[in-house]
């Protein structure tokens, strides 16, 4: 049974590396799009530009706009002296936020009343307006500690210490490189399982696998394990980017992230399987990978946690063996727990994968076109 | 002059013919109207109500050594709120092993000196411990701790008589999404990416099924141009994408509830220029691969993760190194993104629209030039 397995994988995978196109497809773009993805998908901010609309120039102005100034999070690009000028600079996207210092400001400070500091900022991505408003939150909180103590004022009678656990400076980047390992294999080794049944029932070479002494679990097996192989060396890749290019600290084992891409890659080839045997045509194996696909990414927790989402589509998201995975590489990377807390994401995987290869099994002894 | 009329005349009736092999085509095999219509209704509805980035309900734990009133009048502010879904526990440790088993995101701890601190007026610690994996999520609980904590001292103040000592009060006026409804601007933002992917693959598929069939051989011996077959593919497939458009649009208005404070006609306007480059883009990948297969593949690898990471429809572009904000420039959805932020939030900003636009004609035109260049009528 093995021998036959393996030559059936070792056509696989010399029919996938010897076609340029084919090649391309497996080792370019995963590649290119971790150097790009890994940069691209932060929340973190950096050089937001901004405008000052300063009605008052007193020194506790001079000094906050300074931080301001001084922050590496904002860009001052321009002064502006008329408040009419705010709306246009806004809406065109000129700048993110305009930093407006009252009249009174001095005053109010000298005074001791609250001198309000009044922010502007486009809310078309309401979630980088949130983030932003964060970082200018931190920069006049900073200011006021230090005017308290420099001009001898008596402070709040409570004060927050924050401390943010596995992620000390909350650099989104760790949060999403390590993810992405999971997105670019999973669409890799989808692009290959999925597809190459349905090719094989287009070009009507499927009939003649079986006319071969090949059992239907044969062939499984054999279309799976160039997928897995693959999806191996992308993964060992993407972790060595992941740790020497990006600096992501590694806290736990190795070993349990590889346990966690295997079972990972047997649910995602199982899909992949699965999608290619209900289908007729290459043209459905597409549509089927894209609609497995999209719903596995988006809902995966990759960027909108999953608790945000409403409970029915939690539910949905069970049966996406990325949402696991993606609590696994995060978890190797900066957290390092135990199998022990790991073996919840585990299993689900498993019988992810176990389910979906029967099913695929199944269906090829049932169906045939 | 009589032949060129007649070759005009001859060309509008081939590409008829044309067209209605490709009708009949859609209407036989229902699966493109399944993609163009199906599909984004589908995903839309899944997306729309997944993805949120707006945190509710954060399970949170309350450690209090020592209860006193202050402590009472403190905690008290977190069960209030809808922000948080706080628990009580009795010590640190069985807080942190709460922490480490996902079971809440943050900690909220205040030490036995906490009232004795508080009534002598010197800066009482309140300790905070926030779950960092998720960065931005975490940021957000920071910053919803900070809100709880600067109106506890406020009413504190009131209640004491004490003036609150501060010298600088920031004040927030977030415009055209001031409830920071976080759907309001994904919901836009997905209909770009989804589109993207059913623009791309409806006619990525199609050319490539015609080489591998061999029907575009049987083509090529009729008098038709290369031209018209492009057209003839692009036409139908046209239709069907802003029929799957124009159900995105619906769902994000009626279903979603995203105010539109821009004026539709020129929502569609652009989103034809949008979809224009998507056909062109699913073309280029289709006269490019040749085979089905080989489309397929790439049209999976190309098409979704940059319009989903690089489009701006989540991650800011902006803050990207300079080299990765170059590679956004290729990537239409970046530009029908901004339109639809702008159109859906904003309003009609020409400043923004027509950059933008342009930015979409001359990917269309690009990308259909390219693919009328390298197909010809020719075998290998």
């Amino acid at each position: 049974m093995w021998p036959r397995i393996f030559a059936l994988a070792l056509k696989e995978l010399l029919a996938m590396l010897r076609d340029p196109r084919s090649r391309f497809v497996v080792i370019g773009p995963p590649i290119i799009q971790l150097l790009v993805f890994g940069y691209a998908a932060t929340f973190d901010l950096n050089h937001v530009k901004y405008a000052v609309y300063a009605e008052d120039h007193g020194a506790a102005a001079r000094q906050l706009l300074a931080d301001f100034a001084g922050s590496p999070n904002f860009l001052l690009a321009r002064n502006i002296d008329r408040e009419t000028d705010i709306r246009e600079l806004v809406e065109r996207r000129d700048v993110l936020m305009v930093v407006h210092v009252g009249q009174q400001f001095s005053r109010d400070i000298a005074l001791g009343r609250p001198a309000p500091l009044q922010l502007i900022i486009d809310g078309r991505n309401s979630n980088t307006a949130l983030v932003a408003l964060g970082y200018a939150q931190e920069i006049v909180n900073r200011f006021n500690a230090d005017w308290t103590e420099t001009h001898g004022l008596t402070g709040p009678p409570a004060v927050i210490q924050s401390r943010a656990w596995f992620n000390p400076n909350l650099e989104s980047r760790w949060f999403f490189v390590p993810g992405l390992a999971g997105l670019i294999v999973l669409v890799v080794t989808l692009a290959v399982t999925a597809l190459s049944i349905a090719r094989e029932r287009e070009h009507g070479t499927f009939d003649q696998l079986l006319v071969t002494p090949m059992t239907p679990l044969d062939i499984l097996l054999g279309k799976s394990l160039p997928g897995v192989l693959i999806g191996i060396a992308e993964g060992t890749f993407i972790v060595l980017v992941t740790i020497f290019w990006f600096n992501v600290p590694l806290l736990g084992s190795l070993l349990a992230f590889y346990v966690g891409l295997l079972l990972f890659l047997l649910s995602a080839v199982g899909m992949g399987l699965m999608i290619s045997s209900l289908c007729a045509t290459l043209q459905q194996a597409l549509l089927g990978t894209f609609l497995f696909m999209m719903p596995a990414v988006i809902l995966s927790g990759f960027a909108t946690p999953i608790a945000n989402m409403p409970k029915p589509v939690q539910w949905l998201t069970l049966a996406d063996p990325l949402r696991y995975f993606l609590v696994v590489v995060r978890d190797v990377f900066l957290e390092g727990s135990s199998f022990g807390v790991l073996f919840h994401q585990l299993w689900p995987m498993a019988v992810i994968g176990v389910v979906s290869m029967a099913l695929a099994s199944w269906l090829f002894r049932h169906r045939l076109y | 002059m009589n032949t060129a009329a007649a070759t005009r005349g001859g060309s509008r009736m081939r590409l008829r013919g044309l067209l209605r092999k490709e009708f009949l085509q859609i209407v036989r095999d229902p699966s493109s109207i399944a993609i163009a219509l199906i599909m984004p209704v589908l995903l839309l509805l899944l997306f729309g109500y997944g993805v949120s980035l707006d945190a509710k309900h954060v399970p949170l734990a309350l450690v209090v050594d020592q209860p006193s009133a202050e402590t009472a009048s403190f905690t008290s502010a977190f069960t209030a709120t809808d922000y948080f879904n706080a628990h009580y526990f009795s010590d640190l440790p069985d807080a942190r092993r709460a922490m480490m088993t996902g079971q809440v995101d943050g900690i909220v701890r205040l030490r036995s000196d906490f009232s004795s601190h508080f009534h002598r007026g010197d800066a009482a610690p309140i300790q905070v411990l926030v779950n960092g994996v998720n960065a931005n999520n975490a940021r957000l609980i920071e910053g919803y701790i900070n809100g709880v904590w600067a109106a506890w001292l406020a009413t504190q103040s009131q209640q004491t008589g004490q003036p609150l000592s501060i010298p600088v009060a920031m004040q927030q006026r977030i415009w055209f999404n001031s409830a920071v409804r976080s759907k309001d601007f994904l919901v836009p933002g997905l209909i770009a990416v989804i589109m993207t992917l059913i623009g791309a693959m409806l006619t990525a598929l199609v050319m490539a099924r015609e080489w591998e069939r061999g029907t575009m051989e049987a083509l090529m011996i009729t008098p038709v141009t290369m031209p018209e077959i492009l057209i003839g593919k692009l036409i139908p497939y046209f239709v069907l994408g802003m029929g799957g458009m124009a159900l995105s649009v619906g769902m994000a208005l009626w279903l979603f509830n995203v105010p539109l404070h821009g004026s539709i006609l020129l929502l569609f306007f652009c989103a034809s220029l949008f979809m224009l480059a998507s056909l062109g883009m699913g073309l280029l990948i289709s006269v490019v691969a040749r085979s089905q297969f080989v489309a397929g593949q790439v049209a999976l690898v190309a098409t979704f993760l940059p319009a989903f990471l690089l489009s701006g429809f989540i991650f800011d572009i902006d803050s990207m190194p300079h080299i990765v904000q170059a590679i956004t420039y290729v990537v239409a959805a970046r530009y029908f993104v901004s339109i639809l932020q702008t159109l859906f939030l904003a309003g009609n900003i020409w400043a923004i629209v027509i950059p933008n636009a342009l930015a979409l004609i001359v990917m269309a035109v690009l990308f259909l030039a390219v693919a009328r260049k390298r197909s010809r009528k020719r075998l290998d």
